[in-house]
């Protein structure tokens, strides 16, 4: 397996461009939320946060899954097998669980997807013309439940291919057309909080919700991230640097997902 | 899809025999229950609980032209598209599983036009499932607006709440013909218990105008007695019961089998390499030449099949 290494200070460990993710990921999340979780980098996140910074994290799974703890090195294939149900509180039908969404119980929503635009809205429906599609992805799953009804955390590998100025079609609402065009659409509550990546921290502004660097990782200059994206991003005078993974860190996460079926 | 009048919702349910008289049946006899061009409701989700026995015995019985719904389709939609059985599947997400990426052919299928993959949101799909259960057309929902998800589908309304005055979107019910759920345990009579993850089959059983449950185990309806809590389906909703031990297989059953992951990897190396060819010669091999359910399974083979139970039981270790 190839590993696709970043390029860390060099007192430190070295890491993957997906445990950068991950790790930086895990460190948006706060102790107390409620989280809904993904598959992969998102589950690892959320799972890396409870056995550091926040123990009393709770996590969901699509599937109905109500407060579980993964089993190291048994991740499971999707949000509906058994194996996401290791040490839950509850387990719920798929609709319950999906209108603790609407009825705001839930913090934070993990996402990924194929394409982000500068106000934050996911694709991971269709790449090309819809009628005519280069590539008929899997589509939204719970996906566009989460981003209408809860404020989001998207993590993504940082590509031209996947930040794109316009979205080729609209699966997860982000701030739509910026300004106040979210609520106007009827999703008063909600919107993108930070996109990670493993060259940046993104959040958006206020008032335009134009996408904007909040932070760089270690050894990412600011023209790199604007290199890798396809649309002008808000660039701040002073953009702070994020620190670099830690050993702990690290260690838990190879713990976790030993086989690196999702850090490699 | 329309939303079925009321009246006709309440017709049907009328003439359904809703009395405790047993309704275990072979395969085929279940099959025969489905006609071309119903809508067929799948319980499960994903690889869990998917009602493979079921979908393996409409694909032998040649039925045609379903529309097939289910919260998240896997594999078989594959199967159901190559074999005929469907080319429209209302679904939020389609592929045999992230760990394998896109499905090659559902790309092929749908990217030509040949079929149909509806996509909803899969709350979307949860409460219109809902709405069919509980008699009502329509459910009010604050998802899928401001998406092109909800450009690309029919049937629904925005409205201005006539309380709050606040923008909600109105999903269509869902009453599907037949619903296919595959459970742990069922008595002759139809009371499916559940283990583990529920999924939407409630609501899929409630909102159908006919139900058919294939079983791991038949149980006396004593054993269901002492233990009614754990009934999620009840018998007067239910028109068939079939045995079928494995009957999600290659996909899991919660607390009896985990997915059959060697299996599974084995398929989705035939749809990398060979495409709907290789589904065609699969559904050859594991559908339509076996003479039997034990026939299939033994494709699967008894090594794959005793790790996927030990597994599976896992569950009820401390």
């Amino acid at each position: 397996m190839t590993t696709d290494l970043a390029t860390p200070p060099a007192d430190t460990k070295p890491y993957t461009k997906s445990q950068l993710l991950t790790i930086s990921a895990s460190r948006v999340l706060e102790d107390g939320q409620i989280v809904f979780a993904g598959i992969g980098i998102t589950l690892l996140a959320a799972t890396l946060a409870q056995r550091t910074h926040a123990p009393g994290l709770t996590i969901l799974f699509e599937g109905g899954v109500i407060g579980p703890f993964i089993q190291p090195g048994e991740l499971p294939p999707s949000t509906n097998e058994q194996r996401c149900t290791r040490r839950a509180n509850m387990l719920v039908p798929i609709t319950d669980v999906l209108l603790l969404l609407q009825r705001g119980y839930v913090d934070i929503g993990f996402m990924g997807g194929a394409q982000i635009d500068r106000y934050g809205n996911l694709n991971s429906s269709y790449i090309g013309d819809p009628d005519m599609p280069k590539t008929r992805l899997p589509g939204t799953g719970g996906g566009n439940d989460i981003a209408s009804l809860a404020e989001i955390i998207v993590a993504t590998k940082h590509e031209k291919r996947r930040f794109v100025e316009k979205v080729d079609f609209v699966t997860s609402p982000g701030f739509i057309d910026g300004g106040d065009s979210r609520a106007r659409c009827g999703l008063p509550y909600g919107g993108v909080k930070k996109v990670v990546t493993d060259l940046a921290l993104l959040g958006f502004d206020p008032d335009t919700k134009l996408m904007r660097i909040d932070a760089l990782q270690p050894g990412v200059t600011a023209e790199e991230v604007q290199d890798n994206t396809g649309f002008d991003l808000v660039i701040p005078d002073d953009v702070p640097i994020a620190e670099a993974p830690t050993a702990t860190e690290l260690a838990i996460l190879e713990n976790l997902d030993p086989e690196r079926l999702y850090t490699h | 899809m329309a939303v079925t009048p009321y009246e006709t919702i309440r017709e049907r349910t009328r003439a359904r025999d809703r009395s405790l008289t047993e309704k275990v049946m072979s395969f085929e006899e279940a099959a025969a229950l489905v006609k071309d061009g119903d809508h067929v409701a799948l319980g499960g989700c994903t690889l869990s609980r998917t009602p493979i026995a079921a979908i393996w015995a409409l694909i032998r019985a040649g039925r045609k032209d379903l529309v097939l719904s289910r919260s998240i389709t896997s594999n078989e939609g594959d199967l159901a598209y190559v074999s005929g059985l469907s080319s429209h599947i209302m679904t939020s997400w389609f592929a045999q599983g992230i760990v394998w990426g896109l499905s090659k052919v559902m790309r092929a299928y749908t990217e030509s036009g040949r079929a149909e993959f509806e996509e909803w949101s899969h709350m979307a799909m949860g409460l219109r499932y809902r709405a069919g259960a509980m008699g009502v057309p329509f459910m009010p929902a604050r998802s899928m607006m401001g998406s092109n998800v909800l450009d690309r589908v029919a049937g629904t309304k925005e409205m201005d709440c006539p309380f709050t005055g606040e923008r909600l979107l109105l999903l269509p019910a869902l009453n599907p013909d037949v619903a296919l759920i595959h459970v742990q345990r069922c008595d002759a009579y139809g009371n499916a218990q559940i283990d583990g993850l529920q999924f939407m089959d409630i609501d899929i059983a409630m909102a159908a105008n006919r139900v058919i449950i294939t079983t791991e185990r038949i149980v006396s309806n004593d054993q269901i007695r002492r233990a009614p809590d754990q009934t999620k389906i009840p018998f007067f909703t239910v028109d068939a019961v079939v045995e079928a031990p494995y009957g999600s297989a290659p996909h899991e059953c919660y607390g009896v089998y985990e997915p059959f992951f060697n299996e599974l990897d084995a398929y989705a190396k035939i749809t990398a390499t060979e495409g709907e060819e290789g589904v065609r010669k699969y559904l050859d091999r594991c559908f339509y030449e076996p003479e039997d359910w034990a026939g299939y399974l033994s494709h699967i083979g008894v090594a794959d099949i005793l790790d996927a139970a030990k597994r599976g039981r896992r569950v009820y270790d401390d």
